[in-house]
């Protein structure tokens, strides 16, 4: 695979929010404006290139048993430092984000390209990977983001779009409206896949640490026959 | 009475998973069966009431007062990791019968952001400690008021025959939408009940 197609692979193929399922949680929650969105996007882009880079060049001095509390360890480093940045010289997005900034450490898109892709691959691939899901976690907020504001607000950046303001849907940029959005991109995206799309069992749960656990619960029958059959 | 409103405004006005988003792996991934789905959100009340009463006094007591505030996110995570990881020993070992039904869940508790979402919450909103126990009681309590809510809507849509593009996924996020605007009432509830 060339660099070209490792970081084009997570902008719509892999997109991490859209057919992997990765980051619901801030997807969520700091889409309700196109500029906290953004700002969301570049902040964890920048600490999953740098987590990437960084497990990549340690994975083999990790011990395998106690990977992912090094993993988090890492990674809690790099988001504290993007947080002290951002307090540091935009504190007005630092200040709307609010708490969704130190959530990135939780953020199963990061922990998942460490465990998926960085804890395999060499320190440039890492980085090209880290720079491709970045961006594909970029354009996904900025989708949902664009919904919401520009129809739920009636504004693009905060600036009022004449004569749209009026006619807004306000429940589109509430709680509510998040989840109904999101599951209407992610169906647009299924439609316009036929359902090629690579399926969330073969990827995202894969990616995530406690997907040993979670595969047990949340596996649907047909799946646990699929497998089951495989044997 | 200010106790009483913590509970109220973190169960019903600011829920974690309805309206604050955290937690939403999950809500989503486990909460297809109720006896799962309660079993989860337990487990998370729980650590959360745990991670709190071991995070509060760290960040009072050493955080706060040699200056170190900035180490608050990676102090936070590890605490909750390696608390996680003890008291799945400690059942393991003392109480068997409790770790057959919530073991399975602990190891997701881990990486849920709305366990770090409350104990971080709990040092921003300026809380003292028993404000925060309650406040954690409060949150565990909403998430599992949330769980168990949205698996009585999903049994519901295993029957349902959706459009083939909305099947799994967006159908369920659909559901939760509408779940989510049945809390959407109680805002503000709070602040009429006990004038702000």
């Amino acid at each position: 695979m060339t660099k070209m197609q490792n970081f084009l692979k997570g902008l719509i193929r892999e997109n991490p929010v859209l057919v992997l399922i990765l980051g619901t949680c801030p997807t969520l929650a700091t889409t309700t404006s196109i500029l906290n969105a953004l700002g969301m996007g570049v902040a964890a882009t920048v600490v999953l290139v740098c987590s990437n880079m960084a497990i990549s060049a340690l994975r083999r001095v990790i011990p395998d048993k106690v990977r992912i509390p090094c993993y988090i360890v890492l990674i809690a480093g790099f988001v504290t430092a993007v947080e002290l940045l951002l307090h540091a010289f935009v504190p007005s997005l630092y200040n709307s984000l609010g708490i969704y900034l130190a959530l990135i450490v939780v953020n199963c898109i990061i922990l998942g390209r460490a465990e998926m892709y960085a804890s395999k691959n060499g320190v440039i691939n890492s980085a090209v990977d880290g720079l491709g899901m970045g961006c594909g976690f970029i354009l996904a907020l900025f989708a949902m983001s664009f919904i919401r504001e520009v129809f739920g607000a009636g504004s693009f950046c905060g600036i009022e779009i004449p004569g749209l303001s009026k006619y807004c849907i306000p429940i589109l940029a509430k709680t509510p409206g998040g989840f109904l959005v999101f599951g209407c991109l992610i169906t647009a995206v299924n439609a316009l896949s036929h359902g090629k799309a690579i399926k969330k069992k073969d990827f995202g749960c894969a990616g995530c640490p406690s997907a040993a656990t979670c595969g047990k619960l949340s596996c649907t029958d047909e799946e646990k026959t699929g497998e089951e059959a495989a044997k | 009475m200010r106790f009483l409103m913590i509970i109220m405004t973190s169960v019903l006005v600011n829920n974690y998973v309805l309206s604050r988003f955290l937690g939403i792996c999950p809500f989503l991934g486990v909460s297809k069966k109720l006896n799962q789905a309660t079993g989860m959100g337990v487990a998370v009340t729980f650590v959360m009431l745990l991670a709190t009463s071991v995070t509060w006094p760290i960040q009072r007591f050493l955080l706060d007062r040699f200056n170190l505030g900035y180490l608050q996110t990676i102090v936070f995570i590890l605490v909750i990791a390696a608390l996680v990881q003890f008291v799945e020993i400690v059942l393991k070992k003392y109480l068997p019968a409790l770790h057959a039904s919530l073991g399975i869940y602990l190891p997701l508790i881990t990486t849920n952001c709305a366990v770090l979402g409350v104990t971080i919450n709990n040092i921003r909103d300026g809380y003292n400690f028993a404000e925060a126990m309650v406040s954690s009681l409060g949150c565990g309590v909403g998430f599992l008021f949330a769980m168990v809510l949205f698996s009585g809507v999903r049994s519901r849509l295993e029957d349902a025959d959706p459009p083939k593009a909305f099947r799994g996924l967006p159908i369920t996020l659909i559901a939760a939408a509408i779940t989510s605007l049945s809390l959407f009432g109680f805002s503000g509830v709070a602040t009429g009940l006990f004038g702000g």
